[in-house]
């Protein structure tokens, strides 16, 4: 059952080959006999996921089920659920339950999905190697001497180690896509807006975005089907109707325009990686597609852009952890300030409390106009180089990352050389465009990924574009050897 | 770009962030690393740009000024670390 994808289990579960309750099974099953080498999970549902099972099971004999009606979903542990710890990767959320849902969960509870547990992942989102964990570092299925990714790399490595038929993510940087290219996966992030953020815990609340974690762009459609809906509780989401992201997964691609930034190919990537692009993209010009060259000429800028803005957001956000309300509070606070910052310095790691640091340096008085007023200003500049791409071209390719997934601890004492593996997806949030990363090759047995970045509201174009290269090619079906191929 | 201990342990005051000495000579270090990558950004010329703080350049949607949320106080205080008569306890501010 774990080689299927969603919409085979689907097809399974309206077949009565198989119900809800065994397939929920069979997966928790998995779990527990195999998580111990990965590490992706922080908390298993495993009692609520066979309740919400025996529902779906009652939902599908009665004929009333949708498309996710008792297929198992693994949440990334940013996404509040009710009654269930939601740590946010965090000992400052260790002890949180919070009292209501996400919208995206609501949204899984209502299409009949099962949650099969909360997913680990880098602490509050920050990190590109999922070691910034409070509940210790995942490891790759695909080479467990090596980073899954981040911030998503618990959903990432569950996924890839067939742990869940699919997964939740958010992206802020990269944090969907990133690790779904280190894991072999399709992970795509919504144009900013799509997905409502109520209930994801807040990082840089003009970047972030959820997004579907999954072995397929079927299957990515399917549950962005779910995922994109309008929600008046978040003030930035979009209310435009929702297209049905499954219907046009067939449509030609004769006549797409590709553009290939000049600036995703220079210095820095790896050859096999390029040489894997290259490949894909000739592939798509056999389906009818033509190729031109277009230029992003702020890449480089988007790096540091990208680390005013984001810590500058998140020092904000981050300042409710007080320990009053809820979360961590530190033993026998001698006074306020002490409650405050005892607890703040107890309950973040080290690489939260660097962002926070460097946000309120930006934003403190004197430094304001240097620093955040001037990345937002080169965050239009940013802005404008897609616009400009987007006359001529429907969509822009390259690579997700400039390097395979590397080694535990390679990069934990350099931060910036850290950060720098964001170089091609962190301009996609500056932008707030929909990006998405799917598996285009293997190097030295580890995934390389293909980027799409299309046009604001573009995602069914680009499922569009990822199912098709999925037809023609097997690079997704690819199965890490540690999942274990056996039905 | 350096910056200094004294710079650090400022905007540890303003973050509310307890630090030790060790840790303000490491985070002199590691702060000054990511400053020197951000402080690439001074080259560019932005005269003229508008900033940008929202992709979509949407502003803050509204809502009528009306209760729409029950009053849940109880069952949010249930995962406090201190509360006493519905109110949320912290250390004596005043004397």
């Amino acid at each position: 059952m774990h080689n299927n994808t969603i919409a085979e289990l689907a097809e399974g579960l309206t077949n009565k080959t198989f119900s809800s309750e065994e397939l929920t099974r069979h997966y928790l099953d998995r779990i527990k006999t195999l998580d111990g080498q990965f590490n992706s999970f922080i908390t298993i549902t495993g009692e609520l996921a066979l309740a919400q099972a025996r529902r779906a099971d009652a939902r599908l004999a009665n004929g009333d089920a949708a498309p996710l009606t008792g297929i198992p979903i693994a949440h990334k542990d940013i996404f509040c659920t009710d009654g269930v710890k939601t740590s946010c990767g965090s000992k400052m959320l260790d002890n949180f339950i919070p009292p209501y849902n996400a919208k995206v969960i609501e949204q899984f509870n209502q299409a009949g999905a099962v949650i099969l547990g909360k997913t680990n992942m880098d602490e509050f989102a920050m990190g590109s190697s999922n070691e910034s964990s409070f509940y210790g570092a995942v490891k790759n299925p695909w080479d467990t001497r090596c980073v899954p990714g981040g911030s998503s790399g618990g959903s990432a490595a569950a996924v890839a180690a067939l742990l869940a038929p699919a997964a939740t993510g958010t992206d802020t940087g990269g944090s969907i896509r990133q690790p779904a290219a280190l894991c072999g996966l399709t992970g795509l992030k919504p144009t900013y807006g799509r997905v409502s953020r109520y209930g994801m815990i807040a990082f840089a609340s003009s970047l972030d975005q959820g997004g579907p974690m999954t072995r397929s762009a079927e299957d990515a459609a399917l549950m962005l089907n779910v995922m994109a809906a309008f929600d008046p509780r978040d003030s930035t989401c979009i209310d435009q109707a929702v297209p049905d992201y499954s219907a046009t997964l067939n449509d030609k691609l004769d006549g797409l325009r590709i553009g290939l930034p000049r600036e995703y190919f220079g210095d820095g990537l790896d050859p096999e990686i390029e040489q894997a692009i290259q490949a894909a993209i000739k592939e798509f010009e056999a389906m009818g597609a033509t190729v031109k060259e277009v230029s992003l000429p702020h890449t480089e800028l988007s790096v540091p852009c990208y680390y005013i803005v984001a810590p500058s957001e998140a020092s904000a956000n981050l300042s409710r952890f007080d320990g009053v309300r809820y979360g961590y509070r530190c033993e026998n606070p001698k006074d306020l300030q002490d409650l405050y910052t005892r607890t703040r310095a107890e309950g973040f790691g080290d690489e939260v409390k660097r962002r926070i640091l460097v946000g309120s340096y930006a934003l403190s008085a004197g430094y304001y106009d240097a620093y955040y007023r001037k990345a937002m200003q080169l965050r239009r500049m940013i802005k404008n180089d897609f616009m400009a791409c987007f006359d001529e071209v429907d969509v822009i390719m390259g690579p997700t990352t400039p390097n395979p997934a590397f080694g535990l601890g390679e990069k934990t004492n350099d931060p910036v050389t850290m950060y720098l593996e964001d170089i091609y997806t962190i301009a996609v949030n500056l932008a707030g465009l929909p990006g998405m990363s799917i598996p285009a090759g293997m190097t030295g047995g580890k995934p390389v990924g293909l980027q799409l970045i299309g046009n604001y509201f573009s995602e069914a174009r680009l499922l569009n574009i990822g199912h098709r290269y999925q037809q023609a090619t097997d690079w997704h079906q690819q199965i890490a050897a540690a999942a274990g191929g056996e039905k | 770009m350096a910056i200094d201990k004294a710079e650090i342990e400022k905007i540890a005051i303003l973050s509310r962030l307890k630090i030790s000495d060790q840790e303000a000579s490491e985070l002199s270090d590691r702060l000054g690393d990511i400053l020197a990558m951000v402080d690439t950004m001074q080259a560019v010329d932005t005269s003229g740009i508008e900033p940008m703080a929202n992709p979509l350049d949407a502003s803050q949607r509204l809502r009528a000024d009306t209760v729409t949320e029950t009053d849940q106080r109880e069952r949010f205080q249930q995962i406090a670390p201190a509360t006493e008569d519905g109110l949320y306890l912290v250390p004596k501010v005043i004397e």
